[in-house]
């Protein structure tokens, strides 16, 4: 493995390699510094999804300020921040649930705000982060839901739509509960049937808010490994991610949130510098490369907490 | 894009065998068998009664009226059939259907499984507006006022649990404050009405209301709660779609591309067209609503799909049966339905709230 040492801590693993290239002088350079730059491999094509200047008031306050970014076709875009930085909202804004006060999000350059409602809805799936109250219905039906925008209205799911949700299930790896009440499902099989369910709505774009939570590890790396193969299949999904060292891993962009603004955004190389997590969460960090390139975050205790 | 799912996926697993899942049929075949309940219970309940009429002159009423053949029955036994007990016990079917839909789609709507027309204060304003028309002498206006009545009280009810201030969101349980504060003041509006024409024959008839009756049924009371069932009531059952959107709350059904506000305010006003309807001929019925759905629930699970169709035939069967008994038990005297359904309803409610707050 190769390590990359930051500055002001000891080298925490083993003995340093010597440094590649793209050494920490040049990564750890603030992004938000220079306004956030799409990330090469995005610039060529045009993007999936692109946010412009997406601003957000709530009873006056600036909950989303003015957002910029872009996530190319087939890419994962990880957005992360810290509680309250507005990445909940963003996605609530970008599935069209809340109406920004202005700015605009295109998907294949068709602005969403102006899909019509159904549409939208066969181009955009959103996994919420809680599921609200009791839901009593089994697996199958929770998954057809995600056919309503599909069915023509004042009919019933056709045998295409039970199809569908069958193979979503199937994807996902939830064939086997599909009987069982969503209700009685631990948080691990409940992330995966709504998953499911999210995919069942055929969409082009995924929006999963926090996908991983409450997630063994185990079911953690499912998750992602299931995000990423859906991503090669062509779809774009962008989630909110807690866990920077998943985002790190697993993201082709990184969005960073910070009281609703973008702060950095690019790869998860330059986005996810030791100096920028100092700067937006307050703890200090050792970013290492892992041997795929990517950086590996190990973190260090508070002191005095 | 599109068709991506449906395909064999790259690790070479079998392709699902989807259609229809077996629950659907299983669905189907129970509706199938509450049908001919439903039919031989109507027929039943109109040989039952003080007069002995046999289920052969009864087929032999109904056709003769539908010109499919002669009658030889004695003509007050064919009156007995085709104008008594024949448009009761269709009245008494339409309102028990009605009734069930309605619990079922304010359960769905509202996210709380105690709602109902009557608990929501609906069958109250319907009320209201049929007493004031009973005392007023314009009996002709009564479903209209009855309707009014009750989109005027669920109306209020809405406006109470907050649905029109910045929250976007109806509250599950401020609704049902909303309606028993409702439901309050319409049954007060209703004393009022009474106290001050407290004179014979509009006496007994807004007693009828208040207790639930459907012992005045006509030809004309069937036409009202049959087309209201038919034209509002149907379109709700193949609506279901939209009503499992609200499953997961509000802005998941926004996710899905459900218009929210608009689609919770046709189903409410949906529903209160039908208890309006259902009002105008029977009076305020309680607990069918509210106890169908949920018994309904225990065997086919939440779908509404499944739920809505079943519960409105449940309920048709239930009132059916309710009616006959209210009046048979006592007779020559004769027993307000409601009474017979709330002495039903009133544990079933008890367990209910025992259930909820174990959930909670």
């Amino acid at each position: 493995m190769t390590i990359n040492m930051t500055p002001h801590v000891p080298v925490p693993i083993e003995a340093a390699a010597p440094l590649p290239a793209t050494d920490t002088t040049a990564r750890s350079t603030r992004s938000s510094a220079t306004p956030p730059t799409e990330p090469p491999a995005v610039r060529s094509a045009t993007p999936a999804l692109r946010v412009d200047e997406l601003t957000f008031r709530r009873s006056g306050r600036l909950i989303v300020d003015d957002v910029d970014c872009t996530v190319a076709a087939g890419a994962i875009g990880a957005v992360v921040g810290p509680n309250g930085a507005g990445k909940s909202t963003l996605l609530h804004l970008i599935a069209g649930i809340l109406t920004s006060d202005s700015g605009s999000a295109l998907l294949a350059g068709e602005s969403i705000m102006h899909l019509p409602r159904r549409e939208r809805a066969k181009r955009i799936a959103l996994t919420a982060q809680r599921v609200e109250g009791e839901v009593d219905l089994t697996v199958t039906d929770v998954v057809l839901l995600a056919r309503i925008p599909h069915i023509p209205r004042l009919s019933s799911p056709s045998v295409h739509d039970h199809e569908v949700v069958a193979a979503a299930l199937q994807r996902v790896g939830a064939a086997q509960f599909t009987d069982r009440r969503f209700g009685e499902l631990s948080g691990g099989e409940r992330q995966r049937v709504l998953l499911a369910r999210a995919l069942a709505q055929e969409p082009t774009l995924l929006l999963l808010d926090e996908p991983t939570n409450h997630l063994d590890i185990r079911a953690q790396l499912e998750t992602l490994a299931v995000m990423r193969s859906l991503a090669s299949d062509g779809l774009t999904i962008l989630a909110v991610l807690h866990d920077l060292a998943a985002a790190a891993a697993h993201a082709d962009t990184v969005i960073v949130l910070d009281e609703g603004r973008v702060v950095a955004a690019g790869p998860p190389t330059s986005t996810l510098t030791p100096q920028l997590i100092a700067d937006v969460y307050g703890v200090r960090a050792d970013v290492l490369t892992a041997p795929d390139g990517r950086p590996v975050i190990a973190f260090a205790p508070l002191t005095g907490a | 894009m599109t068709t991506r799912l449906t395909e064999p996926d790259a690790r070479g697993s079998v392709r699902p065998a989807a259609a229809r899942p077996a629950r659907s049929y299983r669905s189907m075949g129970i509706g199938g068998a509450l049908v001919a309940v439903l039919a031989a219970s109507l027929v039943l309940a109109v040989t039952i009664g003080p007069a002995q009429i046999g289920v052969g002159a009864v087929w032999q009423s109904i056709a003769a009226h539908l010109g499919l053949g002669t009658s030889t029955l004695p003509l007050t036994e064919d009156a007995i059939v085709w104008n008594l007990r024949l448009p009761r016990a269709l009245v008494a079917a339409f309102v028990g259907a009605a009734l069930a839909l309605c619990g079922v789609v304010m359960q769905a709507v509202t996210r709380n499984p105690l709602a109902d027309p009557y608990l929501l204060g609906l069958s109250s304003g319907a009320s209201v507006g049929a007493v004031s028309v009973i005392v007023l002498g314009w009996a002709v206006a009564l479903p209209l006022a009855a309707f009014g009545g009750s989109l005027a009280a669920l109306a209020l009810t809405v406006v109470l649990a907050g649905a029109f201030g910045a929250a976007y969101t109806l509250s599950p349980s401020r609704i049902i404050l909303a309606g028993i504060a409702v439901s309050a003041a319409f049954s007060a509006l209703t004393s009022v009405v009474i106290f001050w024409s407290t004179t014979g024959d509009s006496f007994r008839e807004i007693l009828g209301w208040l207790l639930g009756s459907i012992a005045g049924a006509t030809w004309a009371s069937v036409a009202i709660v049959g087309v209201a069932f038919l034209v509002v009531g149907v379109p709700l059952m193949l609506g279901a779609n939209v009503l499992d959107a609200f499953a997961f709350g509000d802005d998941d059904a926004r996710a899905l591309g459900v218009n929210v506000a608009r689609a919770r305010w046709t189903l409410l006003a949906a529903t209160a067209l039908l208890t309006g309807a259902a009002v105008a001929v029977s009076g305020a019925i309680g607990f069918v609503g509210l106890i169908v759905p949920h018994a309904v629930r225990m065997v086919t699970g939440h779908h509404n799909r499944a739920l809505l169709p079943l519960s409105a035939l449940v309920g048709a069967i239930l009132l059916t049966w309710a009616d006959t008994l209210a009046r048979t038990a006592f007779d020559p005297r004769e027993l307000p339905v409601g009474i017979v359904t709330a002495l039903i309803g009133a544990p079933v409610f008890a367990v209910l709230l025992v259930r909820a707050k174990r959930l909670t």
